[in-house]
């Protein structure tokens, strides 16, 4: 099994790394980093936390754009274009074509995120900036990459590319405002509708889990186990997410 | 022994916003046998792809049951002894062909000096030598069906199914296609492809399948499914009037050159008995027998049956 998740992986990174818009969205991440430095200018005082801030903010912003608009395509691109019928016609399983898909784009998004985190450093390293906790926060960014890329990959399975983009990107908002539900819970009266807000808290993906960006920029503390906790609720989450997304793929008609 | 074996199989779609079940295939029953070509013919819309994809597992059948070398059509096992080309393929253009075929070489499992050296002879053997480092983008759609077809060959398949090997190929693209198909049965591979071009089966194919609207018509050798009793003569001649003619229908005229239909051996006998040396001239006698075509069409137009007993699906 490896060794065909490798294979399609590889292929799949291939077609990534040949794909102009990763370029693009590369050139405007390592812009907008570079960005920052211009609009520091115009702040008094607070220089290091805009080009933090900024940096960071860039990462994240062209980071989800790759894992949506990759990932969504993975595996509806490959029944769109027929691709997929020579490759499930070889010994593979259905779920080995959908992980080794899942993996390629991880492994797209390393060498993009490595990328976009060395021009960062630079830009740091040469303002004096340097902070060993921006590494931290890129890696929790990271991880909600993967978490994403999950996802785009179940949505690809159910359904169009557009659709699925939709819904990622919706998921990716409403990951990002989950307290608001519980300032919700906190207000409603009912037993139903607060239980309902609990089940949607659970289920729902939590991407504060892997988000540190403020603290780290503002010099806050960041809490002990925090890259603990964010890497078990990366592997359970996302392996949740997977392994529906092989169940669906498992049954598509590939028509 | 039968390596890939179909038993009453039936499958149809529905619409997004309809209940309505439309039926694709009805009742199917068909078995390839070992080291046979088997030709799967029918019109567009017959069902000849979905027969494909339902015996590679890539659809789901509503009732029956498909067997590839005695397993299960999902089973990955039964995969490693398979070949296919999809019907105009679309591969992977951002691959060049070395790279595409190695991918393929890489999801059986084959080592780094094998995958080389198959790879290579691939090449060779569709005539793709010397452009596997050329990216697929960049190739013809001939060149397209010939890298397609090394990746169905690049495990030394012992079942090769080919959806419409030859469509859209020129004269020669398909002269080789025809070539590599028959290579394979001379190494004691089963083939399985699916066509409209009824020149090609009625040349290389062992055995026929007629499919029309889901519908097995007719499976069996070409011989046992089409009358081969000649049916009519057509005589060309020069030099001869039509009042002259004892008998016969004139089909087409060109200057002093008729070509005369006749019905029976006595009708072709006085014909003929006009070329006495002296006058009239004989340019041709063709005996016209049912091709594999006539059956094709009649069947297709739903016509009365024409294939003798026990030839005959279902």
């Amino acid at each position: 099994m490896p060794a065909r998740v490798f294979a399609i992986a590889l292929n799949t990174f291939r077609e990534a790394i040949r794909n102009r818009v990763l370029y693009l969205l590369l050139v405007f991440a390592v812009a907008m980093i570079s960005f920052a430095q211009i609009l520091s200018l115009l702040t008094v005082g607070s220089e290091d936390k805009i080009i933090k801030d900024f940096g960071l903010a860039s990462i994240d912003l062209f980071g989800v754009l790759t894992s949506v608009f990759i990932g969504i395509g993975l595996v509806s691109k490959e029944i769109e274009r027929r691709t997929v019928y020579t490759l499930l016609a070889k010994p593979i399983h259905r779920y080995e074509f959908v992980l080794g898909k899942y993996a390629g784009l991880v492994l797209t998004l390393l060498v993009n995120t490595a990328v976009m985190t060395l021009w960062f450093l630079i830009i740091l390293a040469v303002k004096g900036m340097f902070d060993p906790r921006l590494l931290l926060a890129v890696l929790l960014l990271f991880f909600q990459f993967l978490l994403i890329t999950a996802l785009a990959v179940l949505f690809s399975c159910l359904s169009s590319p557009i659709l699925a983009s939709v819904f990622t990107l919706c998921l990716y908002a409403i990951g990002h405002l989950l307290w608001s539900l519980d300032l919700l819970q906190a207000k409603l009266k009912g037993g139903a509708a607060r239980a309902l807000c609990d089940v949607l808290y659970y289920l729902l993906p939590n991407l504060a889990n892997f988000d540190i960006k403020g603290q780290v920029v503002h010099g806050l503390p960041v809490a002990a186990g925090t890259l603990g906790l964010a890497a078990a609720y990366l592997v359970l989450y996302g392996a949740a997410v997977l392994s529906v997304a092989c169940a669906v793929f498992q049954r598509k008609e590939l028509q | 022994m039968a390596v890939l074996e179909l038993s009453g199989v039936s499958k149809s779609y529905r619409t997004h916003l309809s209940l309505r079940k439309y039926w694709i295939l009805r009742d199917l029953s068909l078995s390839v046998r070992e080291g046979e070509i088997f030709g799967f013919i029918g019109t567009n819309g017959a069902g000849k792809t979905t027969t494909i994809k339902l015996a590679l597992g890539l659809i789901f059948p509503d009732g029956g049951s498909i067997r590839l070398f005695g397993e299960e059509a999902t089973s990955v096992q039964a995969r490693r002894r398979l070949g296919f080309l999809p019907e105009n393929p679309y591969l992977y253009d951002y691959l060049t062909g070395i790279e595409f075929l190695d991918f393929h070489a890489r999801l059986f499992g084959l080592g780094a000096a094998e995958r080389r050296r198959r790879v290579r002879e691939l090449l060779e053997r569709v005539g793709l030598g010397n452009r596997g480092e050329r990216q697929l983008r960049h190739y013809s759609k001939g060149m397209l069906q010939r890298i397609g077809l090394a990746q169905a060959l690049i495990n030394d398949p012992e079942l090769v199914i080919l959806d419409e090997p030859m469509s859209g190929l020129d004269p020669i693209g398909r002269r080789e296609v025809r070539d590599i198909i028959l290579d394979l049965k001379a190494r004691g591979r089963t083939i399985f492809f699916s066509t409209h071009i009824l020149s090609d089966t009625e040349m290389i194919c062992d055995r026929v399948g007629l499919l029309v609207r889901g519908n097995l018509k007719a499976v069996g050798r070409i011989d046992d499914l089409v009358s081969r009793e000649v049916r009519f003569w057509e005589v060309g001649l020069k030099g001869v009037r039509e009042q002259g003619l004892p008998c016969g229908r004139v089909v087409s005229r060109r200057d002093d050159q008729i070509l005369v239909r006749v019905e029976s051996q006595d009708e072709l006998r006085r014909v003929l008995a006009l070329v006495n040396g002296h006058g009239p001239s004989l340019l041709s006698v063709t005996p016209a027998r049912q091709s594999l075509e006539d059956l094709f069409i009649r069947e297709a137009r739903g016509e009365a049956p024409s294939a003798p007993e026990g030839a005959r699906a279902g």
